[in-house]
C-alpha cells in the first residue's frame, strides 16, 4: 500500500526546503547575471551573514529586527568591498581564475568566521515558534514557511527590479555587453559593486533563515554546496530558474531521502541532487531557463 | 648565471625542442639528480625526510592536475576523488589478491584514468564553470560511493590497511627507504610529463587550451584529446593516491575529500599553470605552508596568546593564509612562482651586462 500521507509530507517539505535553497541560489544568480563571475563562496557568505546577526543578538543584546538590519548593512558593505578589492582586478581574466579566487575566498571566510566569532555553534533565535503547523494532512515548520515566503518575495522584488527599474535595466545592459554599456554612459564598475551588494543582502537573509534552522557555525557554509545543482538545473542567469531549480532539488532530495535512505543507510540527500545535475548537464547544460551560449571565433 | 645561451646556435627544430635546452643543462641536471639521490637522503634525518616524502607525493599529483588544468585548460575540482579511486583500487588488489605494489600501483592508476575519462565525457559539451561543477559532482558522488559500498571500502570505517611495499625482497618501512621509493616515481612523473608536453599530444593539449574551436578547425580531434587529458591527469592522480596509501599504510577516504582537490588546485595556481617546474614549486610551497604555520605558531604564538588559543588558531590561520595566497597570486602574479623564478633567471642571464 502506497503511503500517500508520507509522500505528500515529503513533497511539501521538499517544496519549502527548495524555496529556501532558492534564496541562497538567488545570490549566486544575481552575481553571475550582472558580472559573469562565479561565486563559489556563496555558502560562506551565508555563514558570515548568519554570524553577524547571531553575534549582534547574543553578544550585544540587539532585538532581532535590529540585528537583521545590522546583518544586512554589514553584508552590503562586505559585497561592495569585496568587489572593489578582489573581483575588479580579475575582470577579463579566464573563468578558471575567478572560480579559484572565490574558492580561495571561501577558505579565508571559513577560517575567519570561527577565528573572530568563536568555533561553537550559536543559536539564532527568531520570534517564530518551533511548533509545526498542521495543515490538513501536512505538517509544516513555521521557519521554513517564513524562508519560503521571503524567497518568493525576493523573486518578485528582483523580477520587478530587472524588468522595470532604471538600475535593473542598466544592470542587464552591463551583463549583455560591458563595452557597449560603458559606451552608453553606464558606470559598469558601480553596477558590479551593486550586484555583489545584492548578493550580500540575499546571503544575509539566507543566513538568518538557515541560521535559525541549523544554528550558526562553520558548517552553515555547507549549504552553499546545494547551490550548484539548483543553479545548473534552473539556468545560471535566470531568477525564475533559481526558484524552479530550488523546488526540483528540494523535492527530489526529500523524496529520495525518504525512500532510498533506508535502503543504503543515509547520505542520499547530498547525493541525489548532484546525480540529477549530471543528467541535466548531459542533456541541457544551460538549464531550464538559461540562455544557450553560442560561441564564435 | 651559468645557464647562458651565448655561443649556442640551434640549427634544427629538434634541437630547439630538446629536453636539455643548453649543453650545460646536462651537467646541472646530473648535479641535481646526485643531490637528491645521495646527498639529501644521507644528510637529513627522518623528520625532514618525511616532509620531503609528502612533497614528493604532492609533486606527482600536482603535475597530473597541471596537465589537465594548466596545459589543456579543463578545470577539475574532483582530483581528490580520483586519488581515492586509485587508492582503493590498489588497496583492494593488494589485500584481497596479494598483488605487489608494482602491479597494484599501475592498476590503481589505470582505474583512476578510466573513472577520470568517464567524468571527462561531459567536457565535450560543457566547459569552464559547468565543467568545474560537473567535476565537483563527481567528487561528491565518488566520495559517497566509496563511503557506502562496503565491498569497495572494506567495512564501516571505510579504510583498508595495506601491507608495506617490497622491493628486491625487502619491505620498505623507514622514511629513508620510503624516500628512495617515492623518488623513483617523482622522477618518472617529471620526465614523462616533460616528454609528453613536447610531443604531438602535448601540443594538441595546448592548442585546445588556447582555443578549442580553433584547434578543432586545424584538425585536432578535440573530444579525443580532452578525454586523453582527463585520463592521463587522473592516472597521475590515481598513482598519487596509491603512493599516499602506501606511505600511510592505510587507504582512507578522509584523505581524499574536496579539500584535497582544492589544495592541489592551489598548488598549480601558486606554482604556475602550464608549467612542470611550477607544479613542483607549488607542491613544495603548499606542503610546507601548514608545517611552517604550525612551527611559527608553536614557537612565537605563545608570546601573544595562551596555549589553548594557539591550538585553536592554527587550523583557522592555515585556512586563511591558504585562501589569501590563492587570491593574492591570482590578482598579482597569475603565472605563479614559476614566473617569479623566470624573472630572477632572466635577470641573471645577461648579468652583469644588462644591456
Amino acid at each position: 500500500m502506497f503511503d500517500w500521507q508520507f509522500f505528500l509530507l515529503l513533497i511539501s517539505n521538499g517544496i519549502l526546503l527548495g524555496l529556501m535553497y532558492s534564496l541562497i541560489a538567488l545570490g549566486f544568480v544575481l552575481v553571475y547575471k550582472a558580472t559573469d563571475a562565479i561565486n563559489f563562496a556563496q555558502g560562506e557568505f551565508v555563514m558570515i551573514g548568519g554570524f553577524v546577526v547571531a553575534v549582534a543578538m547574543a553578544a550585544h543584546g540587539a532585538p532581532w529586527w535590529a540585528a537583521a538590519g545590522i546583518g544586512l548593512a554589514a553584508m552590503i558593505g562586505f559585497g561592495f568591498g569585496l568587489e572593489r578589492a578582489m573581483l575588479r582586478p580579475l575582470i577579463g581574466r579566464p573563468v578558471v581564475a575567478v572560480i579559484m579566487a572565490t574558492i580561495g575566498l571561501a577558505a579565508v571566510l571559513r577560517g575567519l568566521g570561527p577565528l573572530v566569532w568563536g568555533a561553537e555553534t550559536r543559536a539564532l533565535p527568531l520570534p517564530i515558534s518551533d511548533e509545526p503547523l498542521v495543515l490538513g494532512p501536512l505538517l509544516v515548520s513555521p521557519i521554513q514557511l517564513v524562508g519560503a515566503t521571503v524567497s518568493l518575495l525576493f523573486l518578485a522584488g528582483f523580477g520587478w527590479f530587472f524588468l522595470r527599474s532604471r538600475k535593473g535595466i542598466a544592470m542587464r545592459a552591463v551583463a549583455d555587453d560591458q563595452q557597449v554599456a560603458m559606451a552608453l554612459g553606464i558606470n559598469v564598475e558601480r553596477y558590479f559593486g551593486i550586484a555583489w551588494a545584492m548578493a550580500g543582502v540575499v546571503s544575509a537573509l539566507g543566513g538568518i533563515v538557515w541560521g535559525n534552522l541549523l544554528g550558526v557555525d562553520v558548517h552553515l557554509a555547507l549549504v552553499g554546496f546545494k547551490v550548484f545543482p539548483v543553479v545548473i538545473l534552473g539556468g545560471l542567469d535566470s531568477i525564475p530558474g533559481a526558484i524552479v531549480g530550488g523546488l526540483i532539488v528540494g523535492v527530489v532530495e526529500n523524496v529520495a531521502a525518504g525512500y532510498v535512505d533506508p535502503l543504503v543507510g543515509g547520505g542520499t540527500k547530498d547525493f541525489a541532487p548532484y546525480l540529477l545535475m549530471i543528467v541535466a548537464l548531459m542533456f541541457r547544460p544551460y538549464g531550464i531557463f538559461g540562455k544557450p551560449i553560442i560561441e564564435r571565433i | 648565471m651559468i645557464h647562458r645561451e651565448c655561443g649556442v646556435a640551434k640549427t634544427s627544430y629538434a634541437a630547439d625542442m630538446a629536453l636539455y635546452p643548453l649543453p650545460i643543462a646536462r651537467k646541472s641536471v646530473t648535479a641535481i639528480a646526485l643531490l637528491f639521490a645521495l646527498v639529501v637522503p644521507l644528510a637529513l634525518d627522518q623528520y625532514y625526510l618525511s616532509i620531503l616524502n609528502l612533497i614528493f607525493i604532492a609533486i606527482v599529483g600536482a603535475i597530473g592536475l597541471n596537465i589537465l588544468v594548466g596545459y589543456t585548460g579543463q578545470i577539475s575540482v574532483g582530483h581528490g576523488a580520483f586519488m581515492s579511486v586509485g587508492a582503493y583500487t590498489a588497496a583492494n588488489f593488494a589485500v584481497r589478491l596479494g598483488f605487489p605494489f608494482w602491479l597494484s600501483l599501475p592498476l590503481g592508476g589505470a582505474m583512476a584514468a578510466l573513472v577520470g575519462a568517464i567524468v571527462g565525457i561531459p567536457s565535450l559539451r560543457i566547459k569552464g564553470l559547468y565543467l568545474a561543477i560537473a567535476t565537483l559532482a563527481a567528487q561528491f558522488m565518488i566520495e559517497w560511493m566509496i563511503n557506502h559500498l562496503t565491498w569497495i571500502s572494506g567495512g564501516i570505517q571505510a579504510s583498508i590497511e595495506v601491507p608495506r611495499p617490497t622491493a628486491f625482497g625487502h619491505a620498505i618501512a623507514s622514511q629513508r627507504e620510503m624516500y628512495f621509493f617515492l623518488l623513483v616515481f617523482v622522477v618518472l612523473a617529471i620526465v614523462a610529463a616533460l616528454n609528453l608536453m613536447r610531443s604531438r599530444i602535448g601540443r594538441a593539449f595546448i592548442a585546445i587550451r588556447d582555443h578549442d574551436i580553433a584547434a578543432q578547425i586545424i584538425g585536432i580531434d578535440v573530444f579525443r584529446y580532452k578525454l586523453l587529458a582527463f585520463a592521463i591527469s587522473s592516472f597521475y592522480a590515481g598513482v598519487t593516491g596509491v603512493l599516499y596509501t602506501y606511505y600511510l599504510g592505510i587507504a582512507n577516504y578522509e584523505q581524499f575529500q574536496i579539500g584535497v582537490s582544492i589544495e592541489y588546485l592551489a598548488m598549480i595556481i601558486i606554482g604556475g599553470l602550464g608549467s612542470i617546474l611550477g607544479s613542483i614549486f607549488g607542491a613544495v610551497f603548499i606542503t610546507l605552508l601548514p608545517i611552517a604555520i604550525r612551527w611559527a605558531m608553536e614557537s612565537f604564538g605563545g608570546l601573544l596568546f595562551s596555549q589553548q588559543a594557539v591550538l585553536n588558531l592554527i587550523p583557522n590561520l592555515r585556512l586563511i593564509l591558504f585562501g589569501l595566497l590563492i587570491i593574492v597570486f591570482l590578482v598579482v602574479e597569475p603565472e605563479g612562482l614559476n614566473r617569479l623564478w623566470r624573472n630572477i633567471r632572466n635577470y641573471f642571464r645577461v648579468w652583469p651586462f644588462a644591456y
